[in-house]
């Protein structure tokens, strides 16, 4: 479960040590834009220690590594791999050659440092190419596990402003969100930049969640606690998704074979529906009673 | 160990330590200044000795300017200081 990714510059230890009490799903260790080039190789090595050191406490760790046609990709899959993050993100990702290409990267460090653990990648589509590519990137390798849309970059690429309303960036989260479920991946939403608006990172988060995706990224720990009760099932779905499977339960035992409820017939969409909101409220320590 | 040059990692920030390493002759001499000094002064020492030793680092001036960082902090910046020095990075 990530409904929440937090990005953490990769050199600030400020926010590093303190990126677990958060309250994010995800934290993502920036090393690419967060991080000037004459501080890369000090970044890096702190990202490292910290993920080597610090207790994450069931948050996901994920690194925002630099692209893989920059001088850095292999110095940071090398210090960055050994400490076992759970994703990388892969900037300026814009065709699958381009993402088969860290895979492949990945796996020599991975088979030459004698890791066990394979780390999923989540390629960043944040360019006109990539939002373009964004199924055949999806469905690349089975390493890719989402897709994550980067609207800054892209808004630059498409020669466009940026708003808070997002209506330059409608096409490329519908396009990412249908690559990403064809193919079988999770989707991850673009930061809302505006830190000290809190109705607007509301309304984004709602959006970006009526349209599909599976969470949303952040760059400021004040949008977290946003983003997740967004991001979560209210007691009303979690009520109705039982009832859902109670009512299957006894179609079942009755041999009945279509059922209605509240007079709605429940179809298959309906009941996975259902057990998919069920599982994340069982994720999230909800039990049924609280929901009664 | 390889020559080295003067170098420097870090900042002064909140939580973060800056470090600087030259060459040296006769061993390692560690200047720190802490707002943690009394307190964990020696630890941090330590841990600045276990990190040079660890690079195979034999006779080296460094100079921490500890803004209360972890340890693992403190381990960063004195690595990437080396490592600048010796021209890795």
């Amino acid at each position: 479960m990530r409904r929440s990714m937090l990005f953490l510059p990769g050199n600030n230890p400020n926010m590093l040590i303190n990126g677990s009490c958060l309250g994010a799903d995800a934290v993502i260790f920036d090393l690419e834009d967060a991080v000037s080039p004459a501080e890369k190789d000090a970044a890096r090595i702190l990202v490292r220690n910290t993920m080597r050191y610090m207790d994450f406490r069931g948050c996901e760790r994920i690194v925002r590594v630099n692209a893989v046609d920059t001088p850095y990709f292999a110095a940071d899959l090398e210090a960055i791999l050994p400490e076992g993050p759970d994703m990388l993100l892969l900037p300026k990702a814009g065709t699958a050659a381009e993402v088969q290409a860290a895979d492949a990267a990945m796996t020599q460090a991975e088979e030459r440092l004698g890791l066990q653990k394979r780390a999923a990648l989540m390629p960043l589509i944040e360019t006109a190419l990539g939002v373009e590519n964004a199924f055949a990137i999806a469905a690349c390798c089975p390493r890719v596990e989402a897709l994550f849309l980067g609207a800054e970059d892209l808004t630059a690429d498409l020669q466009c402003k940026r708003t808070k309303g997002g209506r330059e960036i409608e096409y490329a989260r519908t396009r990412l969100v249908m690559a990403a479920r064809a193919a079988g991946t999770e989707v991850y939403d673009t930061p809302f930049t505006d830190v000290n608006d809190d109705e607007g990172i509301e309304a984004d988060a709602a959006l970006a969640k009526a349209l599909g995706f599976s969470g949303k990224s952040s760059i400021s720990p004040r949008h977290v606690e946003v983003i997740n009760r967004v991001f979560s099932p209210s007691p009303e779905e979690i009520r109705y998704a039982y009832e859902v499977m109670d009512a299957i339960a006894e179609a079942k035992a009755q041999g009945k074979g279509a059922i209605a409820l509240h007079g709605k017939m429940v179809d298959a969409p309906i009941v996975s529906r259902a057990q998919r909101t069920i599982a994340m409220a069982q994720a999230l320590g909800i039990s049924r009673e609280v929901t009664a | 160990m390889d020559s080295l040059r003067p170098a420097s990692a870090g900042t002064l920030e909140s939580s973060d330590a800056y470090v600087e390493i030259e060459p040296s002759e006769g061993g390692i001499q560690i200047h720190l200044e802490s707002v943690v000094l009394e307190r964990f002064g020696e630890a941090i020492r330590e841990t600045v000795q276990e990190v040079l030793e660890e690079l195979h680092v034999a006779d080296a001036c460094v100079r921490v300017v500890d803004r209360g960082a972890l340890d693992c902090v403190i381990r960063a910046r004195v690595e990437t200081a080396v490592r600048r020095g010796r021209g890795e990075c």
